[in-house]
């Protein structure tokens, strides 16, 4: 009996799960509502690393790598490429570990990098 | 694609789409570029044969269907590589133990399933990171604390399964011993729960670890016997105001009663956060003038070294730590810690930062040293510390337990150091940190790299480094998955007991062997080097 309660249980799960996001979030703050859906998943998932302020190691990376002449901050930065930033994203650089799928989708990835190669 | 070592390339296609019918077809990873994901990025193999890969990943959401992936598996005897968020960095990231495992990934299980503000403690999945369980408090503003390790993006069930450690009070600090209560789903897929969870409807499953019976939690730490998909922990009550302070002595010389003192006063529960002992004039990457004068290994140099401390004004040595709780509190026991401390010539007390609590965000973001206020953050993650310093790309952490007493701990720092000089590895660290209760840990990060020449000589320095810790009685807490046959080999008392007794475990519990092969040098029978 118990086995059978356990296949009819499994029997529902086995529906193709939707396509959810993963909401890994790498910030102490809470949500907040952003117009910009790229630029919110840049802040969840990016700017404990490469955001301004304290305690940022990409920044501060960045910063000795640059020494001034590009922007630390990956926000500033008119150079980036949608393609560059995939890229650094699922392959790592340096002390950057590699970013799966489970982590950030690959609507997120392409989200942030649309942010950050965007216009301006 | 290549199939698992052991299973048919037929039946590997049939296992995966079996697990697909589970999770959802996206949710099952087979191309390189989705398992170069998967590598892990601090490997000491980096890019050699050697270095350990996955054939393919399967990401569950649920505990059913962890389950039934691990039905699926079992039933074709699939090698299995639990990871909860990947994130285990220096220890082996998100790669397995034995290549051609596939990897379960458990970072979509990333449920906050309790948090109680009463009786302070909460109820996760793996896939739960320090930030979130963090988020989670403070957007509902309760009185609670966490305690992280340095990266805040680790997962609470895998830091502690895997033995890590924070940097409050105590009963926090170190993770495994926080915990209470857990649900492990075992090889062939069968669910169970320990100590209280064990009884159906239990109030108190993350409140009285024991149950009834053998305590078994332990055997899931730093193993191969389940995938764990809960777990409880304790948390810290808010306190009502934190104290950051450091303690500095001036001199070489003033090195062993400096941890002596420190050791005592945490012996008397004056000092109850994580504390470390380092020094800036030995242990932090410097300019060529005090290189010059560190290259000197004998005892002479130390007249050289204290000059130098002292006309460029630092401290000698260094012991950060917090004090929590009601202020009045706090500053009695300041007053006790100071006149301990200045029994020492030229040694003192310093405030660094005082906060009450709540704090605001400004606050938080403000925050230094944020773990011993119990504030995630990726603060050490930094790849260039200076103009011309070299990349700092990745590292493997050598970490040996030793007694907690300044002659052995400075006794066991010339050692290791000369080890390192004779390797020509250069770690950062070497600094004495207080984990544990009753013991001190040493840390050396080496670097790892892209560079396999490099990489190679990390390798044989940090064998070294195992082999003369072991002559010396002193063994590693954590250890690479590349050392972790060795790690354990080295624990061989009455001809390697201890061991075997794991292998039998493994034979009863994994029958055929699917779970984390290697994992802390446990191997299933039919991949034992003995057999």
């Amino acid at each position: 009996m118990r086995h059978l309660a356990v296949l009819l249980a499994f029997s529902l799960l086995t529906l193709p799960a939707a396509a959810e996001s993963p909401t890994i979030s790498w910030t102490w703050r809470p949500a907040t509502a952003n117009a910009d859906p790229g630029k919110a998943e840049f802040e969840r998932a990016c700017s404990i690393c490469h955001g301004s302020g304290p305690d940022r190691p990409g920044t501060s990376s960045l910063q000795i790598k640059y020494a001034g002449k590009i922007p630390a901050l990956l926000e500033q930065r008119t150079d980036l490429t949608a393609d560059v930033v995939r890229y650094y994203i699922r392959n790592g650089v340096a002390m950057m570990p590699r970013f799966r799928k489970t982590e950030l989708t690959d609507a997120q990835v392409d989200s942030i990098a649309r942010y950050l190669s965007r216009a301006r | 694609m290549t199939p698992p070592p052991g299973v048919a390339a037929a039946r590997f296609t049939q296992v995966l789409q079996q697990w697909r019918g589970v999770v959802g077809a996206e949710w099952v990873f087979t191309s390189d570029a989705d398992l170069d994901t998967y590598r892990d990025s601090y490997s000491p193999m980096y890019g050699e044969p050697t270095e350990r890969r996955a054939s393919a990943v399967v990401a569950p959401d649920s505990v059913e269907q962890v389950c039934e992936v691990m039905r699926i598996a079992y039933a074709a005897s699939v090698p299995m590589y639990p990871i909860s968020t990947g994130k285990n960095l220096t220890y082996g990231g998100s790669a397995p133990a034995y290549s051609g495992s596939v990897i379960l990934d458990l970072k979509r299980m990333n449920r906050i399933l309790e948090v109680n503000e009463r009786n302070a403690f909460a109820l996760v999945e793996p896939g739960v990171s320090y930030f979130d369980l963090y988020r989670h408090i403070r957007e509902r503003g309760l009185k609670l604390w966490i305690d992280c390790p340095d990266p805040g993006w680790g997962s609470l069930i895998g830091n502690s399964l895997d033995h890590g450690a924070g940097y409050t009070n105590a009963p926090y600090r170190d993770h495994f011993e926080a915990h209470c209560g857990m649900e492990v789903v075992l090889a062939d897929g069968e669910l169970l729960r320990t100590g209280m969870g064990a009884m159906p409807d239990s109030k108190t499953w993350q409140q009285f670890r024991y149950g009834m019976g053998p305590t078994i939690d332990g055997i899931f730490s730093q193993s191969n016997f389940g995938v764990v998909t809960k777990m409880g922990f304790w948390l810290m009550p808010e306190p009502e105001c934190a104290l950051h302070l450091q303690a500095e002595a001036t001199r070489y010389e003033d090195g062993v009663p400096f941890i002596d003192t420190l050791v005592q006063l945490i012996y008397k529960d004056m000092i109850g956060s994580q504390t470390h002992v380092e020094s800036p004039i030995l242990g932090y990457p410097v300019g060529p003038d005090l290189a010059k004068l560190r290259a000197d290994p004998s005892e002479g140099r130390a007249p050289a070294l204290n000059e130098y401390a002292k006309k460029n004004n630092f401290p000698f040595w260094t012991a950060p730590f917090c004090l929590y709780g009601p202020e009045d509190v706090i500053r009695a026991k300041l007053g006790h810690i100071r006149s301990s401390f200045e029994r020492i010539a030229g040694a003192r007390v310093r405030e660094l930062a005082f906060l009450k609590f709540p704090i605001t965000d400004d606050q938080v973001n403000s925050a230094p040293d944020k773990p011993r206020f119990g504030i995630p953050n990726l603060a050490y993650f930094t790849s260039r510390f200076a103009p011309g310093a070299p990349l700092f790309e990745g590292h493997m952490d050598f970490s040996p337990v030793v007694p907690l007493d300044g002659q052995t701990v400075r006794e066991a720092q010339e050692i290791f150091d000369k080890v390192c000089r004779e390797h020509q590895i250069t770690p950062l660290g070497g600094r004495m940190l207080l984990y544990h209760l009753r013991a001190a840990t040493l840390i050396y990060a080496i670097p790892v790299g892209r560079d396999a020449e490099a990489n190679r000589r990390a390798r044989e320095g940090f064998s070294k480094l195992m082999e003369v810790a072991a002559e010396h009685g002193w063994g590693e807490y954590r250890i690479h998955p590349a050392f972790m046959d060795k790690g354990m080999s080295l624990y061989n008392y009455n001809n390697g007991a201890l061991q075997r007794f794991h292998e039998r475990l493994k034979d009863a519990v994994d029958p055929r062997g699917i779970l984390s092969a290697g994992r802390y040098g446990i191997w299933p029978r039919h991949l034992r080097k003995s057999e």
